[in-house]
């Protein structure tokens, strides 16, 4: 961020800024000039995308604020009212309740590049922490953001969630009493929930700053996942990348639009339109799609761990899940530390590749289990799912790691691309 | 890579159909004027649907949601809604002298309810509570289909189920018992129009009613979404070119 070595502008008024604080310098170094590998797919879109959608969410998500009533029993109507009196209030809210889902859509994409092409190996691994950072983050806004409408699966969404920390031994009821803020799920906790749902979004964005501000000291990844050698290799991010950014940004908000226009609520979940009741539970509390795969995981653990044959039990079943659904997203926080094989792109490591496509499959899967009621085949299935999870992370990774062969690689990214690989 | 991603679509979509079983019997599907991207309410069946709302359902079932002003969308005109409001007499105050006092509705004021509190409106019902009617088409999975199946899915129910009294057998409710007595039957309403007085078209009519009720905005929704996605179609369409012409002459 130095100056020292600034270019002056043409433009008088530029230049008079730029001499005292090297802003225009910056933006021209860092989107303007930045090389950029020539070689990425649209895959190395999302990114943008998931940045546009987090700007998104947060024009949309102060304006609603600024009509929304925080308290038990004003904030079901007070949606409704933004929904039917305020001026594109149906817009405001349908665009910040369909931003959250395809913000996940966006995200997940992401991630899913990530692992694919091995961006999160050295020298990328803060960048990738920083990533997983984000995505918790994200799940907590999104949780306390759906308890804000005040429906059914707010309060009993809210409620399950809540109790998952009374499996905790010892401390677990009091903490969640703490939670809550009483003895249930009631105005503090809702009121304590918008707060934090205000916040989380500004500190989502500060660790993006940060997220890309590592991005651009490593440089990114691309297809092939052998560094860049050369000015040979790159492209300036402008016009190349921005221009195709873009197209995609575009191409992904056709699809938003068509939800958020047409089909406003197919994502979500009906009973969230019949105003919370303590005293009604709902047939089936099922989370959003985003949070299915780890749900399932939650609900895959049916069983005590202790000395088999003996009623001796160190983890009880509920306590078992809750740590199994965490330590699945702790498991993403080590996965540059697992993963020692030298390669990168799953292009060249037919092994990984496939373990890595398995995973895909295996999420969606989860993902059905966890919308499907606790029982039959279902638990099966979500033991099953979960098992791979945590063999592909603990099991198949380090194996990789000293079996599978390393393929030569493309000696660069421009003769690859010159050969049309 | 693209036909992996294939196969993973069809995979999820296939278990998720597989595996889509519900509880009762799925709703009739309907083919509905204000359905897919073009659709619009028709102003007749909202009129009607509203008739049979006004003179059936309210009897038990509020709709603490709408005003009567918001029945202008129906086609009413201003003073046809100051005189429907003015049919209901609402409380309201306290005046100078602190009294509460009785007056006719007005436009402004929200639909009457039916009961005084859900305590009311229970003991008036066999214990079970008529939800309110505001929300009710986006409350239920596929609530247009299902509201119109509600009220035709009457049927005698089997002899193994036992019912209690006050509760019906119907085949579109989950576990088959309602605690509504069927509502309509054929010929009950007087429609001026001349159209079909049965329980079909009564359900057909209420249901767009209510869905009216639920979804206002429907029909701006719909036309600015089709000005939105062409809007966004021809400038991706334009974003493509562009993005073609740059990357004309690199190798990538
Ligand atoms: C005599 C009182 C009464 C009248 C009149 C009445 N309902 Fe109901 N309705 C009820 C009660 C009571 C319930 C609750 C049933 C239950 O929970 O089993 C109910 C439930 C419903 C439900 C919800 C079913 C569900 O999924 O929970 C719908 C939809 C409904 N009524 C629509 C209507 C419509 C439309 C009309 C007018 C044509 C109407 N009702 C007239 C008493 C009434
Ligand atoms: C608010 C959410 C996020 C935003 C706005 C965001 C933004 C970005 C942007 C703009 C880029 C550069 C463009 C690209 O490569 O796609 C990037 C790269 C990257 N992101 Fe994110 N990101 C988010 C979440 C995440 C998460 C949750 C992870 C992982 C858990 C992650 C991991 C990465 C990695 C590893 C790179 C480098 C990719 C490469 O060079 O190959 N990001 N991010």
């Amino acid at each position: 961020m130095g100056s020292a070595d600034r270019k002056p502008f043409d433009n008088p008024a530029i230049e008079w800024v730029d001499s005292r604080l090297p802003i225009f310098t910056m933006i021209n170094k860092e989107y303007g000039v930045f090389p950029t590998p020539r070689n990425f797919n649209y895959f190395w879109n999302f990114g943008a995308i998931a940045m546009v959608i987090l700007v998104l969410m947060l024009l949309t998500g102060i304006t609603l604020a600024m009509n929304y009533v925080p308290h038990a029993d004003y904030a079901f109507n007070s949606v409704e009212r933004i929904m039917r009196d305020v001026n594109f209030g149906w817009l405001i809210r349908y665009m910040h309740m369909n931003g959250a889902h395809f913000f996940f859509v966006a995200v997940y994409i992401h991630i899913f590049r990530g692992m694919y092409y091995g961006s999160y190996k050295s020298p990328r691994e803060l960048l990738w922490i920083l990533g997983v950072v984000i995505l918790l983050l994200m799940m907590a806004t999104a949780f306390m953001g759906y308890v804000l409408p005040w429906g059914q699966m707010s309060f009993w969404g809210a409620t399950v969630i809540t109790n998952l920390f009374s499996a905790i031994p010892l401390v677990g009821d009091s903490i969640v009493t703490w939670l809550w803020g009483g003895f249930s799920v009631d105005n503090p906790t809702l009121n304590r929930f918008f707060a934090l749902h205000f916040l989380l979004p500004f500190v989502i964005f500060a660790v993006v700053v940060l997220h890309v501000w590592a991005l651009h000291v490593t440089g990114s990844n691309n297809p092939l996942g052998i560094d860049t050698k050369g000015p040979q290799d790159t492209l300036p991010f402008h016009p190349y990348y921005t221009m195709k950014d873009t197209f995609g940004i575009l191409a992904f908000l056709i699809v938003y639009a068509a939800f958020v226009f047409f089909m406003p609520n197919a994502l979500g979940h009906a009973d969230n339109y019949i105003p919370a009741d303590p005293l009604v539970t709902p047939a089936h509390i099922v989370p959003e799609w985003y949070f299915l795969p780890f749900y399932a995981i939650l609900r895959a653990i049916t069983f005590d761990i202790g000395i088999p044959f003996t009623d001796i039990v160190f983890i009880e079943a509920k306590l078992g899940g809750v740590i199994a659904m965490f330590g699945s997203i702790a498991l993403l926080f080590a996965l540059p530390f697992l993963d020692k094989h030298p390669v990168r792109s799953a292009r060249f490591r037919p092994w990984f590749r496939i373990a890595m496509l398995l995973m895909v499959v295996n999420f969606f899967l989860l993902m059905v289990c966890g919308a499907k009621p606790a029982e039959g085949v279902w638990v099966i299935l979500s033991q099953i799912g979960t098992l791979y999870y945590y063999a592909f992370f603990l099991v198949l990774i380090p194996f990789f790691n000293k079996k599978e062969p390393v393929k030569e690689l493309p000696p660069s990214i421009h003769e690859a691309v010159l050969k049309g690989a | 890579m693209r036909f992996f991603i294939l196969i993973v679509l069809v995979v999820f979509l296939g278990m998720n159909y597989a595996f889509a079983a519900g509880d009762a019997e799925k709703p009739p599907q309907m083919d509905w004027s204000f359905s897919g991207p073009f659709g619009t309410y028709d102003r007749g069946a909202l009129q009607r649907g509203f008739q049979v709302y006004k003179q059936v359902c309210s009897a038990c079932h509020g709709m603490d949601l709408k005003s009567y002003r918001n029945l202008t969308d129906l086609g009413f005109s201003e003073d046809e809604v100051k005189a429907i409001a003015a049919e209901y007499t609402v409380i309201d105050g306290p005046n100078d002298e602190g009294e509460m006092f009785e007056r006719p509705a007005r436009p402004s004021d929200r639909f009457k309810n039916p009961y005084p509190n859900e305590e009311a409106a229970k003991y008036a019902n066999n214990g079970a509570l008529p939800p309110d009617m505001s929300l009710i088409t986006k409350a239920r999975k596929d609530g247009a289909n299902y509201t119109y199946g509600i009220l035709v899915g009457y049927e005698e129910a089997p002899a193994e189920k036992e019912l209690m009294a006050g509760q019906y057998y119907n085949k579109y409710m989950a576990g088959n018992v309602i605690a509504m007595a069927p509502p309509l039957s054929d010929g009950i309403i007087g429609y001026e129009d001349g159209t079909d007085e049965t329980v079909e078209q009564y359900a057909k009519d209420v249901t767009q009613f209510l869905v009216w009720a639920a979804e206002p905005e429907l029909e701006e929704r719909k036309q600015m979404g089709i000005k939105v996605i062409l809007f966004l179609l021809v400038f991706s369409g334009i974003m493509y070119a562009v993005k073609k012409k740059i990357w004309a002459d690199v190798k990538h």
